[in-house]
């Protein structure tokens, strides 16, 4: 079985404060492996997003335990779970939130320049990580010239360029039509087993169910059931 | 350049109206400090500008004289005293009045009339452009500055006017010797100047102390303190400093400036901070973005400094162009705006201190973005 590299063990998370409270998470255990892609579905308000937040270690949990590649979260301050969401996680957001005054290959360097990986090298990487979702004839182009299909591209290939163990995908077709959304899920799928990364993908869409390795369903802050749709198994060795 | 600077400068010029507004708040702001240090300097220099000039070591003055143009009565029998000083070289008195001057149009303006002696070096007009020195040696003969052409009612050599009612006519026009209290200096001989304005011819208003090489001020100042009664002595550059500390300080000039200056300061500040903190709310989702994919805070605050200091340097260059417009336009006038290099460097420094800190209300603002908002959005 592949190593573990998000352990999440009874994490409550209660949002809101006196009167409003609400707990959105009650006591989720989740582990996702690499190699591995998984869907976490669920209706609408089930706490889905919350948890993908506090396994992304932007929101921390009320109660129990996240480890992240080994590493407890736990008594982590803000700077801290920044570190460790730039060293080990890359996110892919329903929106894309690529930023519209840098062209695609300047959207992906973002994510190297965070981690301190500068100068010609980090070009190049962008440039062979665009050119693996297919967009090597785009990288000099901004965000407001390319497709809804082919910003989400980008924002793949900012999530992956520096190597995470863990992917995070927050309905990354939501806005795409049924072949973009394909597309995407595509490389996602193949990047995951490629590179040896877990991937996590929220979804409502039945489309994707093909590409699971194990689909997760949450209700109410619970996780209800889980499918193992096959065993996940790496394309190629991480080092690839 | 690396990336955060990219970004910023994009995100900067991206929004090119309010980066309009920025530069307008900072331009407006560094104009107004440059031309109240400008006016501050200027007038600084014209404070002293008699003083400087003098040739002299030690001046010699009645106790308490705030400044060149302050009452100061001295017996002339004391240049003989001080003449006897081991070390002193010359003594040459100046006496000094204010006094009506009569227009040729009848109309009346006060002057400041500064008698000097001819013959040694003291205190004679300096810079002068048409005419002679030597000219002033006649009865009722003056020299005046171009600057207060208008205000006197002259402006060429052979005019005539009144002083107290006595004639007098222009022999030498000088350029740059204006007064800090507007007043017209008209130089004139020592004793043409007592008949002009009454003053009796054994008084004197200063002694200008010319010391012997090598010999030591402070030995030679205590030797007159023991032999003058009632004076003070002071070496020029006591005299200028405490003329400087009376016209700006004491009559409040100075804190005017100032007060205009600190009013640049805080309009700028205020518009800078303002624009800054608009263009950070505008792209707060991306800085969100950011925070959600591992930024840590100091790289998204050097954005933000980033888009300051490149704010700056942009407003400074063109306040400073316009600075250097008003200090040309001004170098004629009664009331030249002086910049200096030291002034534009502390200006620049300035400016960059005044759009970093402008940059806080924005920091504080991402500070506080939530890098989970960047799923629900």
């Amino acid at each position: 079985m592949s190593e573990a590299v998000i352990e999440a063990r009874n994490v409550v998370k209660v949002l809101g404060h006196g009167a409003g409270q609400v707990e959105a998470l009650s006591g989720v255990d989740l582990t996702l492996r690499r190699n591995e892609l998984a869907l976490l579905m669920g209706p609408s308000g089930s706490g889905k997003t919350t948890l993908l937040s506090v396994l992304g270690c932007m929101l921390t949990p009320t109660k129990g335990t996240i480890h992240i590649v080994g590493r407890s979260t736990a008594g982590l301050g803000p700077e801290d779970l920044a570190r460790i969401r730039r060293e080990h996680v890359g996110f892919v957001f329903q929106s894309y939130h690529l930023f519209p005054t840098l062209t695609a290959a300047e959207n992906v360097q973002m994510a190297l320049d965070l981690r301190g990986q500068r100068g010609k090298s980090a070009k190049d990487k962008a440039r062979d990580v665009l050119a693996l979702v297919g967009l090597s004839h785009k990288v000099s182009s901004y965000p407001s010239e390319m497709s809804g299909g082919e910003q989400q591209r980008v924002a793949l290939a900012r999530a992956i360029v520096a190597d995470p163990s863990v992917i995070l995908a927050d309905e990354p077709t939501a806005a795409l039509d049924g072949k973009n959304g394909q597309a995407i899920m595509s490389n996602l799928a193949r990047i995951a087993k490629a590179r040896g990364c877990g991937v996590l993908v929220v979804t409502h869409d039945t489309r994707l169910l093909p590409f699971a390795d194990r689909i997760i369903y949450i209700e109410d802050g619970r996780i209800v059931r889980e499918e193992q749709c096959r065993e996940p198994a790496p394309l190629t060795p991480r080092s690839a | 350049m690396p990336l955060v600077a990219i970004l910023a400068l994009r995100n900067l010029f991206h929004d090119r109206l309010r980066l309009i507004a920025t530069l307008i708040g900072v331009v407006f702001s560094i104009v107004l400090v440059t031309v109240q240090m400008g006016l501050y300097l200027g007038f600084g220099r014209m404070v002293t500008v008699v003083i400087d000039r003098a040739s002299a070591d030690l001046w010699i003055m009645t106790r308490g004289g705030t400044s060149f143009e302050g009452p100061s009565v001295l017996e002339m029998r004391d240049r003989e005293r001080a003449l006897a000083v081991k070390g002193v070289a010359e003594v040459t008195p100046v006496v000094t009045a204010f006094a009506d001057w009569r227009l040729p149009t009848g109309a009346l303006t006060p002057v400041f009339v500064v008698g000097t002696v001819l013959h040694t070096p003291g205190l004679q007009p300096w810079n002068v452009k048409e005419g002679q020195v030597e000219a002033l040696a006649a009865s009722g003969a003056v020299a005046v500055d171009r600057a207060y052409f208008d205000r006197l009612g002259v402006s060429r050599i052979g005019e005539t006017a009144e002083i107290r009612q006595r004639p007098v006519h222009i022999v030498a026009i000088t350029d740059g010797i204006r007064s800090f209290t507007t007043t017209p200096y008209i130089f004139m001989e020592i004793d043409s100047a007592r008949r002009q304005t009454g003053i009796p011819s054994d008084k004197a208003a200063y002694f200008l102390v010319k010391l012997d090489p090598g010999a030591d001020t402070e030995s030679v100042r205590l030797e007159l303190l023991k032999l003058i009664p009632k004076v003070e002595v002071l070496t020029s550059r006591e005299f200028a400093e405490r003329s400087r500390n009376f016209w700006l300080f004491s009559t409040g000039a100075g804190a005017a400036l100032f007060a205009g200056a600190l009013l640049g300061i805080i309009v700028g500040t205020v518009i800078v901070a303002q624009t800054l903190y608009a263009s950070t709310k505008e792209h707060l989702n991306e800085f969100a973005t950011l925070r959600a994919i591992g930024s840590s805070r100091t790289y998204i605050y050097t954005v933000i400094v980033c888009q300051a200091i490149v704010s700056a340097f942009i407003g400074f260059a063109v306040a400073a162009l316009i600075g250097l417009g008003v200090v040309g336009f001004t170098a004629g006038s009664a009331l030249p705006i002086v910049i200096t290099g030291g002034v534009m460097a502390i200006l620049f420094l300035l400016t960059i201190v005044m759009c970093v800190g402008s940059g806080i209300a924005a920091i504080i603002q991402v500070t506080r973005v939530d890098p989970a908002s960047a799923f629900t959005r």
